[in-house]
This record gives structure tokens, C-alpha cells and sequence, in this order.
């Protein structure tokens, strides 16, 4: 396949940063897009020209690094997929592709394509923890956990912290992320102690870091590769407002 | 045993975005109550003059002899523009810190012209904030032709059931009714869906698909029976 790239190129944050233009030829249908880009960054450094600066390191969609908007879609045009996951097969000969960073004024570019999403680790260090007793580790089953509550537990903590509702969110806001952080801890016996104030904890730092609000418009839900579901913003929502009622909550 | 938050991030929390959804979602949620009560109100029309002015001037008796003449009324306009207010102020902050989170471009922050409508969008979710303005707009008209006597096209009359046929009797005051009624109607399909998950009562897919068919419900009644009235005098089936 020859294809078309038409890439965000921005030096520094500093730097103005516009869009270019290169192709590539000979894209093998089963490359996964990065790969593609391997390519073209190779072409890049045998001309002497600087490789393009992009995010990746599993390229198995579980770490969360890579994070692409290409044609203006989170992780690209197929539902469920990191980028590192996707394959040049859902693209045609010819095409023209465009890939940007992720946008939200939380997540200043670094270089290139790299964006610095510190703000989300910044979030989860705001309460994503629990306390847990030191010493040996606790006999197996001393704490039961109901099947319902350790599933949506994990359907949480599958998400992969990457970013990509932030930037698909037309408000800027990094609510499904939190709702997934609140509901992975929250939904736990272990995760009790906390509940109330990790979630006000929490969304503190997620508006002190200048995310929006959320208006249910769902195009997170859309682009997030690890198919986190909207009820996490309610219940992030739930848990925000019954935390900061609580008698003694402060 | 619970773990405390610390003042200063408590403080923060209650001006979060979720606690400003929840004040906008609550004088929402009263908004439509007020609106289902007002749409029932304009169908007495169909029981003739005597009947709706007698229900008109009924409003200002509730309560009495406990309230004075037109106590009630005054507690729910007051109910109403605490709501009214809140829910615009709430509307506003966050619409000012979509923007500063998106560089002021929201959905349209990327070079790219592909995709700039999203994937899964509703046309009603993404027009909330205009749509919102085009009914505040037209309150203000409305308050001030058939409450307040001000503009009277048709002319003007003490009696609120020949405000409404004098008005309605004229084709563009119906069609200025007409266009404020869709654009409440998309404001009400995603907000009410929208208050409910604000306030943390959307738990599960299947909830959300319901909570979608409640908003759909309540848009129907209410924009079906505040069309009818206007329609029906315009028609000539009421005079
Ligand atoms: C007067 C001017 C108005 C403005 C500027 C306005 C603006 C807004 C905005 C920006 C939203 C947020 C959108 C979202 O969360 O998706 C919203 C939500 C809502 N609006 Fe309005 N609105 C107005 C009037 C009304 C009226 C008259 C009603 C009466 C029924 C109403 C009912 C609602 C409801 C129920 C919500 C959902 C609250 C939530 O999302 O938590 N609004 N409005
Ligand atoms: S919720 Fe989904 S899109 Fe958002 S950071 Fe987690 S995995 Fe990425
Ligand atoms: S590179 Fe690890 S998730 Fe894509």
C-alpha cells in the first residue's frame, strides 16, 4: 500500500507546530499502524531528517503510551483498539492519512505527536489507593468479594489510563477516565475506607488540572480502547456527591 | 472507619464540574416539572373561556386562607427563578471551562476536518448550550406577551383565554411558538436524560437505554401538549 501522512510536526511546546506532509510505500497490510510509522521514520533518518516523536512502548494495548488522533478519531477508526493495535488492513491504498497529538489544555505537547499526561497520574496520586495493612500477605478469601462487585471492579481497572476520552471529549474532560479510577476502587470491600474521599480527593485534582465538565455526550466511550461504559461518570457522580454530604466528610 | 479529605480539597470538590452538573440537573429537573404542570394548564382552553380564566385566577387562590391572595404562585415563581438562575449560572461557568480545557475549540481543536461530528453525538447533546439561549431568548418574549401583558399581537385583553386566541390567531406568532417548542424539545431529550445521569442514577447499560426512553417520553408529552393549544386556535377549532 502507498499511503499519505499528513503529521502534526512541533519541535518543542514552544514551537508553533504545523502540519506536513510525507508518504510512504510499500505499507504492508499487516503492519500495525506504528509499525507504518517505523517506516516512514526510518525513511526519515537515512534522508537525515528528524523521525517523527510519537508515544508507544507494549505495542500490546495494555501500557496506555501510544495515543494518536488519526482523522480526528482517538486511536483511529476501529472501536475497541489502542493504535499500537491497529492494522494498515483498515486502511486503502492511497489514502491520506491525518494524525495529530491528543488536545486538552491539561496535556501540553511535549514534541510531535507526544503529549505529557502527567495531570492523570496526578489525579490517581490525589487517592487512587487504599490503605492496606503491612506484614504478611492475607490467607486467600478472608475478604469475599460477590461476583458482581469484582466484575465491575475489573471492567474499571481495565482502563489503560491513556488518554483518550480527554482528547475525544468535545468539553476536555477526563471524566471517564476518573469514573473508571473511582468505580475500580470503589466497587472493592477494600476500597471502602476511602471511598468518600478518594472520590472528592480526586475530582479536585481533576478540575485543579483544568479538565472540563462532563455533558453525557458519550464520545469517550466511543474511542476508548478498553470499552470503559458511561455509567462510570454516574457513578463517579454518585460517589463526588454522596462523599461531600457525608456527616464528617471534611 | 473513613479517611477524611483534606479541607482544601474539599473545598475544591464542591465547586467541581460534578457539583455544578448537579445544581444544573436539579433546576432542570424542576424547570420540566413546572413546564409538565404548565402544559396541562394550557389545555383547559379547550373547556372554554369561563373555565380557563377561572383557572387562571384559581392559581392565585391555592392555599388560602393559609397563604395570602397569590402567596403560592409567588413561592413557585420564586422556586422557579432560583431555578431558572442556578441552572443558567452552572451553565455558563462550565461552558467557560469547556473552553478554556479545548484551547476555546472544543470539538473542532484538531487540523483535521475528518470527523469533526464525532462518532456517537446526538444532534440534541451538542446543541445544549445555543439551544439553551434560543429558549431564554424566547421566555423573555413569552413572559412578556402572554404574563405580562407587554407586546400583545392581536391585541391586548384582561382575560387570559382571549390573550391566547388573540394571539395564537396569527400565523407567525404561532410559528415563533412552533420553532422555541423544537428547540426545547432537543434541550429537554438530552438534558432530561442527562440531569439523571448527573445525579448519579445511571447505573447500568440497560439503565441508560431507559433514562434515554424517560427523556423521549417527557419531550413528547410535553412539546406534543403545548403544540396543541396554538395549533387548535389557529385552526379555528377553538375561538
Ligand atoms: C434559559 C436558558 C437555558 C440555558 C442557557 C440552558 C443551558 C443548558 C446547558 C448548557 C446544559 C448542559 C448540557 C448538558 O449537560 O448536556 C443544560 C442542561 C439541562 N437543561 Fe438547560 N438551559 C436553559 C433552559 C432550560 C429550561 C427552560 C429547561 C426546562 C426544562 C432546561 C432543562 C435542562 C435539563 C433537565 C438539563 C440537564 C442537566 C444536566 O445535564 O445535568 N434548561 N441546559
Ligand atoms: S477511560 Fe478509556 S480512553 Fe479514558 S484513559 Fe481509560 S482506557 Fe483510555
Ligand atoms: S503501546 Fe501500549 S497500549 Fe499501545
Amino acid at each position: 500500500m502507498n499511503i499519505t501522512l499528513r503529521i502534526w510536526r512541533q519541535q518543542n511546546h514552544d514551537d508553533q507546530g504545523r502540519m506536513v506532509s510525507y508518504g510512504v510505500d510499500d505499507i504492508s497490510p499487516d503492519m500495525s499502524f506504528l509499525e507504518m510509522l517505523d517506516v516512514l521514520n526510518e525513511q526519515l533518518t537515512l534522508t537525515g531528517d528528524d523521525p517523527v516523536a510519537f508515544d508507544h512502548d507494549c505495542r500490546e494495548g495494555i501500557c496506555g503510551m501510544c495515543s494518536l488522533m488519526i482523522n480526528g478519531l482517538a486511536h483511529g477508526p476501529e472501536a475497541l483498539t489502542a493504535t499500537c493495535q491497529l492494522h494498515m488492513r483498515h486502511f486503502a491504498d492511497g489514502d491520506v492519512i491525518d494524525i495529530e497529538p491528543w488536545r486538552s489544555n491539561a496535556f501540553p505537547v511535549i514534541k510531535d505527536l507526544i503529549v505529557d499526561r502527567s495531570a492523570l497520574d496526578r489525579i490517581v496520586q490525589a487517592g487512587g489507593y487504599i490503605s492496606a495493612p503491612t506484614g504478611s500477605a492475607p490467607d486467600a478469601n478472608t475478604t469475599s468479594v460477590a461476583r458482581k462487585d469484582a466484575d465491575r471492579a475489573f471492567d474499571g481497572a481495565a482502563c489503560i489510563s491513556c488518554g483518550a476520552c480527554v482528547a475525544a471529549c468535545p468539553n476536555g474532560s477526563a471524566s471517564l477516565f476518573l469514573g473508571a479510577k473511582i468505580t475500580h476502587l470503589g466497587s472493592l470491600p477494600q476500597g471502602q475506607p476511602e471511598r468518600d474521599s478518594r472520590a472528592v480527593s480526586m475530582t479536585a485534582q481533576h478540575d485543579a488540572e483544568g479538565f472540563g465538565g462532563c455533558t453525557q455526550i458519550g464520545e469517550c466511550t466511543a474511542v476508548c480502547p478498553a470499552g470503559i461504559p458511561l455509567d462510570m461518570i454516574s457513578q463517579l457522580n454518585h460517589d463526588v456527591l454522596s462523599g461531600l454530604t457525608q456527616p464528617g466528610g471534611q | 472507619m473513613t479517611v477524611k479529605t483534606t479541607a482544601g480539597r474539599y473545598g475544591r470538590a464542591l465547586r467541581s464540574s460534578v457539583v455544578l452538573h448537579a445544581v444544573m440537573a436539579v433546576g432542570g429537573l424542576i424547570m420540566a416539572l413546572y413546564l409538565v404542570a404548565h402544559m396541562y394548564g394550557n389545555l383547559k382552553i379547550f373547556s372554554g373561556q369561563a373555565a380557563f380564566d377561572g383557572y387562571s385566577s384559581y392559581l392565585r387562590t391555592i392555599g388560602e386562607p393559609l397563604l395570602p391572595y397569590s402567596g403560592a404562585l409567588w413561592i413557585l415563581r420564586v422556586v422557579l427563578l432560583v431555578s431558572v438562575g442556578a441552572h443558567i449560572y452552572a451553565a455558563f461557568v462550565l461552558w467557560h471551562r469547556a473552553r478554556a480545557a479545548t484551547g476555546g475549540k472544543g470539538g473542532w481543536r484538531y487540523q483535521t476536518t475528518r470527523n469533526r461530528r464525532g462518532v456517537q453525538r446526538s444532534y440534541a447533546s451538542f446543541t445544549m448550550r445555543w439551544g439553551g439561549i434560543v429558549i431564554l431568548l424566547f421566555v423573555i418574549y413569552h413572559l412578556l406577551h402572554l404574563t405580562a401583558n407587554v407586546i400583545a399581537p392581536g391585541g391586548a385583553s384582561e382575560s387570559p383565554y382571549e390573550r391566547m386566541i388573540n394571539g395564537f390567531s396569527i400565523w407567525w406568532v404561532v410559528l415563533s411558538y412552533v420553532i422555541a417548542l423544537i428547540a426545547l424539545g432537543f434541550h429537554l431529550r438530552h438534558g432530561v436524560w442527562s440531569a439523571f445521569a448527573s445525579l448519579g442514577a445511571n447505573t447500568s447499560v440497560v439503565r441508560r437505554r431507559r433514562l434515554n426512553q424517560l427523556a423521549y417520553a417527557v419531550t413528547i408529552v410535553i412539546i406534543g401538549g403545548f403544540l396543541i393549544p396554538p395549533v387548535s386556535i389557529l385552526m379555528g377549532w377553538v375561538r
